[in-house]
């Protein structure tokens, strides 16, 4: 057991599959020899040479082709896009070629490969390298779409995309590179699709996910002291999205908030708030809440962003009012 | 000094004529049967496309549809130049390319009249023709991606050590997105084998590539900026076509890195099914229809000494072969609505929640 930080997680996870799997391949912009930008991918390029750890041009499109193309004949890599914010100069190969060729070749084609990204904000980057991206991939039919919010999920997840046969984007939140967490020795293998309950309670259900799971549970706590006990649940996985956990819990708590970094339109919280609106709208006691970052770009300054961004502090008003109702 | 402004304003193009018909190419050495099969080849894709736009006017082919009637003579010389498990991308106007590899016709046919007997099972359509047990690893829609998506295969066929080649081909247009300038690069850096085919018709769709382009040649004038040789032939000759495809494959295969080849043709009609072409100036579609793929091949394989029987055989065996084609695809079924919710993933299916 040892304490590994969010980003010593990533290449650990990355190393366990590379180790175990000679077919997967890395690439992306000054991850090899430079050891990538937020330092996920220090010690690759030594271990496993520079034939499996690529460091490319500036060239988005490029990258995720090679990875694609590369997918389709044998290999199984995982490339970077450093900052997930640059997928939209290289969506085209993601929405329209990766995501889709499976199925308009009739199954003739399998994409087994993993986009990893740094996303989220918090480090003062402004509006171009801080966005929240998952709900965009999430709403694109043929993409499974992870985001973990501990090291131990970063290695299990890893490598369970790594392991998938389906296009896999792996968010890493930029925020929490530099956590760390307890994570045992030998392999890990998680599975996609599944939520996790991190804190359980019985007054209401918070869904949260990357960063915001951190600031869910700090609330949970705060709130605990007022006698009001919430159940934390980490998303991980918006496609396959784990249906059960989340409307067990929100059927039984009565009350369903979510705690989302995207923009407020078509977050993940809208599917979840739809689904349960569907699916358990008789045991919902209050009207479903979603907590986000309201509908603009993220701003630079620190105190805007921390003005903006889902705080504890919000996380706790609006539970506690909305238990009150 | 001429303004940028006047000389690519739309229409300001100079009509391009093609080059005098000539025996100069009579002797390349090219076996006498391969050049039947190439003969063969060019019958079976001029006479595919001309059933193909038949059956949209008939309102069997539903959708859009872009034909290469004009152009076979490029896929043909490539489609027999390479090897049986090298690998081939091709844009939305990909029948020649696909049925240059050894796709059968009928299910060609049947996939662009949407029929579960078709390539794809009608999940696909005209514009994304794949057979991967041909090596066709896909048609690609939208202009650029392929390029990059082409490399990636060129890179597994290195890494596995498999002594295959990548041939990508795509349209002058494509010469000016940012994906192209990418792909190239990256196939330069990692010397990958691949070959880029940039099949230069003069109109990217509508409008002239040279009203829009900085250089003459879209494709050769550019290989210089990746190290490259400026490599610039005749398209419409399928004797060229093949020489310039087997060297560029050896030296993909021998480790010698990318190539990026112009090879110069005319489509004979428009851009796509709704397009008649009526931007082309006068002179120039009738120029090109007369320097004809087709027809220039078989007249020099009758100087060669091959009699018009024989051509005359292959033309006719190649028509019965679309008829029956044409027959066995119309007489698929319409697909299952069930197959419109598999393969989304690669369990087979498309659930995406529990």
């Amino acid at each position: 057991m040892a304490q590994l930080s969010y980003r010593e997680a990533v290449s650990r996870g990355i190393a366990q599959e590379m180790s175990r799997d000679e077919r997967v391949m890395l690439i992306g912009e000054d991850i090899g020899g430079a050891g990538g930008v937020f330092k996920t991918t220090g010690g690759l390029s030594e271990q496993f040479g520079r034939r499996r750890v690529v460091d490319t041009p500036i060239s988005e499109q490029a990258i995720l082709g090679a990875a694609m193309g590369a997918a389709m004949t044998g290999l199984r890599p995982i490339a970077e896009i450093m900052f997930a914010d640059f997928f939209a100069v290289c969506w085209d190969i993601v929405v329209n070629e990766i995501a889709k060729m499976r199925y308009m070749t009739n199954g003739q084609v399998t994409m087994p490969l993993v986009i990893k990204s740094g996303n989220g904000g918090s480090l003062r980057m402004g509006a171009q390298h801080s966005q929240s991206v998952e709900n965009w991939a999430m709403a694109v039919p043929g993409l499974k779409v992870v985001t973990p919010s501990t090291p131990l999920d970063v290695v299990g997840l890893m490598a369970a995309a790594v392991r998938s046969d389906d296009p896999v984007l792996f968010f890493e939140h930029k925020g929490l590179y530099a956590s760390k967490g307890e994570v045992p020795d030998g392999e890990i293998v998680d599975e996609l699709g599944k939520a996790a309950i991190r804190r359980p309670g019985k007054d209401a259900t918070v869904l949260a996910l990357g960063l915001m799971v951190g600031r869910a549970l700090d609330a949970a706590e705060e709130l605990a002291r007022e006698g009001i006990d919430v159940e934390v649940i980490d998303v991980r996985s918006l496609v396959p999205l784990d249906t059960q956990t989340l409307l067990t819990s929100i059927s039984r708590t009565g009350r369903l908030f979510t705690v989302e970094e995207n923009p407020r339109l078509l977050g993940w919280g809208a599917e979840i708030a739809s689904i349960a609106a569907d699916e358990c709208f008789w045991d919902l006691d209050v009207p479903i809440h979603r907590i986000t970052t309201p509908h603009i770009p993220l701003p630079s300054a620190d105190s805007l962003e921390d003005a903006v961004l889902p705080s504890v502090d919000r996380i706790v008003q609006d539970v506690r009012k909305g238990v009150y109702l | 000094m001429t303004a940028i402004g006047t000389q690519h304003e739309y229409g300001a193009h100079p009509i391009v004529l093609p080059p005098a018909a000539s025996t100069a190419q009579d002797g390349l050495d090219i076996a006498p049967a391969l050049r039947l099969g190439l003969y063969r080849r060019l019958e079976e894709l001029r006479q595919f496309e001309t059933r193909a736009y038949d059956l949209f006017m008939q309102q069997l082919v539903k959708g859009t549809s872009h034909l290469s009637l004009g152009m076979e003579a490029i896929s043909a010389g490539f489609g027999a130049a390479m090897r049986k498990d090298d690998y081939t991308f091709a844009t939305y106007r990909g029948h020649a390319h696909t049925l240059s590899r050894g796709v059968p016709m009928a299910p060609v046919l049947a996939e662009l009249l949407g029929r579960q007997n078709g390539l794809m099972g009608g999940k696909g359509g005209s514009m994304h023709l794949t057979s991967v047990e041909h090596g066709v690893l896909g048609s690609y829609a939208i202009i650029g991606a392929h390029l990059c998506v082409a490399n990636g295969a060129a890179w597994s066929a290195q890494v596995r050590g498999s002594g295959q080649v990548t041939v990508c081909f795509f349209g002058d247009g494509t010469t000016n997105i940012g994906a192209f300038h990418e792909a190239l690069n990256y196939a330069a850096v990692f010397s990958l084998p691949v070959v880029f085919v940039c099949e230069n018709n003069l109109y990217m769709e509508y409008t002239s590539i040279a009203d829009i382009t900085a250089v003459p040649s879209p494709a050769a004038d550019r290989a210089a900026s990746y190290g490259l040789p400026a490599i610039k032939i005749d398209g419409n000759d399928v004797d060229v076509v093949y020489r310039t495809a087997a060297d560029a494959l050896e030296l993909a295969r021998s480790g010698g890195g990318p190539s990026l080849i112009e090879a110069v043709t005319y489509r004979h009609g428009g851009h796509s099914r709704a397009d008649p072409g009526k931007y082309r100036p006068a002179g120039e579609v009738e120029a090109w229809l007369a320097y004809d793929p087709l027809t220039n091949y078989r007249a020099r394989l009758t100087r060669l000494g091959v009699a018009d029987s024989e051509l005359d055989g292959i033309r006719a065996d190649v028509a019965r072969a679309v008829d029956e084609a044409t027959e066995e695809a119309k007489n698929g079924r319409l697909p299952d609505v069930e197959s419109a919710f598999t393969d989304v993933w690669a369990d087979g299916g498309s659930q995406w929640r529990n």
